[in-house]
């Protein structure tokens, strides 16, 4: 299984096994990592499970779809590395991935 | 050791564990909740559950160690039989007492049962919780099934548009003159009931159930027309039934408790007191002042279900914080999402923003405030719409539909200037 870092705001590391086809939002929720909200449990409505990848994963992982690149334009403080973490989905290509958590999701 | 009880395990309750232990919250949790499960997400039951894309444990709002790691007792299939304010304390159906320095009910609602002649033969299903679901799902075959779904409202449509991507003949019956007739404009009614019905539904609007046949499974539904006194009664067959008739609210026990309930909603205020100083109330059992539109209402939804339990927790540990959120719901139905920010009680006028056919937004206004938009596979007017609400910013109306005009880019000068 993919090992997935995730890093809170603080710099706080912690890595997780992820079954494939899983998505970042869900991997936090059941590894119990603070800092993402997911009000709407993951259908991509609510924008309270931003997050950031790392540099060097840009254009590793799918790009997002339209509505997604629509919400994360007025998420608090947005860059072009932003992601929902509901709509990305683990594959075993994403072993080693780091996903950045913001400050607040609102 | 103080000790904190929470009555009801849905979003409302789950919150309230998680933001119990963030206020500061370091004495005893008692979570009680008359379900089999840990607190789950409901809005994916009739969705993705009920296709089978997400399992029991994907359902859950925290796995069952982060109930541990937050030391919360919890206490599931335990129902309470009465609350004793004088004594502080909440006496379960088995007998067993617990006090209590705080009370938050959190008792949310049950699915309204249809009372016509019929409605206890086998294979009539509601949508609520779980078990529901799971009722319904053991009656569905992979043979196309005959499926009637009386109410079109959200959960109505949405499950509509599941069993008919799952390939079974549905007919909807509303009896109101058109789809969501309580919650939006007549366009959006209007496009709902096309999307529906280019997908194979069949609707039947002003249409009210007089009785369910079948000896002891259902067989069909008798109906009439209300627009016609005269009209032949209507009779369609039936293997399921489905009923989404709306929600009865849970406040048995704290009118039992002697709380103020008005309007079917425990009455709170905007930190989330009852009108008892140790009993607090969050979710869809609750009624207060809307902060956005001054308005006494219940909200059903999920995002108020947590923005409320988060205020309880931090009243329950001295901290104002106010509600003060935009309400906001959401639908999934085929490949249509629509986001709904605000509320439109009251509305006086309305402003198409059409990007296409499938995608636009209906702004509600209010002596020609903006109030409320349900945006439809538009997500970035709804994020404008949420701002635009919560920022009480004031926007032309030929702003508004002109979509050559960026509404966000928009904001970003007039917020600084209010």
């Amino acid at each position: 299984m993919p090992d997935i870092t995730f890093i809170d705001f603080s710099g706080n590391e912690t890595t997780i096994d992820v079954p494939a086809g899983t998505s970042l939002m869900q991997a936090a929720m059941e590894n119990m990592i603070d800092g993402i909200e997911a009000e709407c449990g993951g259908s991509g409505s609510c924008a309270t499970c931003h997050c950031y990848l790392t540099d060097d994963w840009q254009g590793k992982v799918s790009e997002p779809n339209s509505s997604e690149a629509d919400m994360l334009e007025m998420v608090s403080e947005p860059t072009e590395l932003s992601r929902l973490s509901c709509q990305v989905l683990v594959s075993d290509e994403h072993h080693g991935l780091q996903v950045r958590l913001p400050e607040s999701q609102y | 050791m103080a000790r904190c009880i929470i009555i009801g395990g849905g979003h409302a309750g789950a919150q309230a564990c998680i933001s119990l232990r963030k206020e500061g919250w370091t004495d005893e949790i008692v979570l009680i909740s008359d379900e089999h499960s840990l607190p789950y997400h409901r809005p994916p039951l009739s969705k993705n559950y009920l296709l089978g894309q997400v399992d029991e444990k994907g359902l859950l709002i925290r796995p069952e160690q982060a109930y541990q790691k937050d030391n919360i007792t919890l206490k599931l299939r335990t129902r309470v039989a009465r609350i004793e304010p004088a004594l502080q304390s909440v006496v379960l159906q088995n007998g067993e007492r617990l006090s209590y320095e705080h009370l938050l009910l959190c008792t949310g609602s049950r699915a309204r049962k249809i009372t016509c002649s019929g409605n206890d033969l086998n294979n009539i299903f509601y949508i609520k919780t779980l078990k529901d679901i799971e009722q319904l799902a053991a009656q569905l075959s992979t043979d196309k099934q005959r499926i009637v779904m009386v109410g079109g409202g959200y959960i109505g449509l949405e499950t509509a548009a599941v069993l008919n991507k799952m390939g079974h003949q549905i007919t909807l019956l509303e009896q109101a003159p058109r789809l969501l007739a309580r919650v939006t404009a007549p366009f959006i009614s209007e496009f709902y009931q096309q999307l529906h019905q280019q997908q194979g539904v069949d609707i039947h609007t002003n249409t009210q159930v007089l009785a369910f046949t079948g000896e002891q499974t259902v067989t069909g539904v008798r109906c009439k027309t209300l627009t016609q006194l005269d009209a032949p009664e209507q009779y369609f067959n039936a293997d399921l039934v489905i009923v989404g008739i709306g929600a009865e609210i849970n406040t048995e026990l704290a009118e039992q408790a002697g709380l103020l309930v008005e309007q079917n909603g425990i009455v709170v205020n905007e930190l989330c007191q009852t009108t008892d100083k140790n009993i607090y109330a969050a979710g869809d059992c609750t009624i207060g002042i809307e902060h956005h539109s001054g308005i006494a209402t219940r909200i059903e939804s999920v995002p108020n279900a947590l923005a409320q339990a988060k205020t309880a927790a931090a009243t329950i540990c001295g901290k104002h914080q106010a509600v003060t959120s935009v309400p906001w719901f959401w639908s999934d139905q085929y490949n249509c999402k629509i986001q709904i920010a605000g509320l439109n009680h009251g509305y006086d006028n309305t402003v198409l923003r059409q990007h296409s056919s499938s995608s636009f937004s209906l702004w509600y206004l209010k002596q020609g405030r903006i109030i409320a938009a349900d945006c439809i596979n538009m997500a970035k007017d709804f994020m404008a719409a949420k701002k635009i609400i919560d920022q009480k910013i004031s926007l032309p109306i030929e702003l508004i539909g002109n979509t050559n005009i960026d509404l966000i880019k928009q904001l970003s000068g007039r917020s600084q200037a209010i």
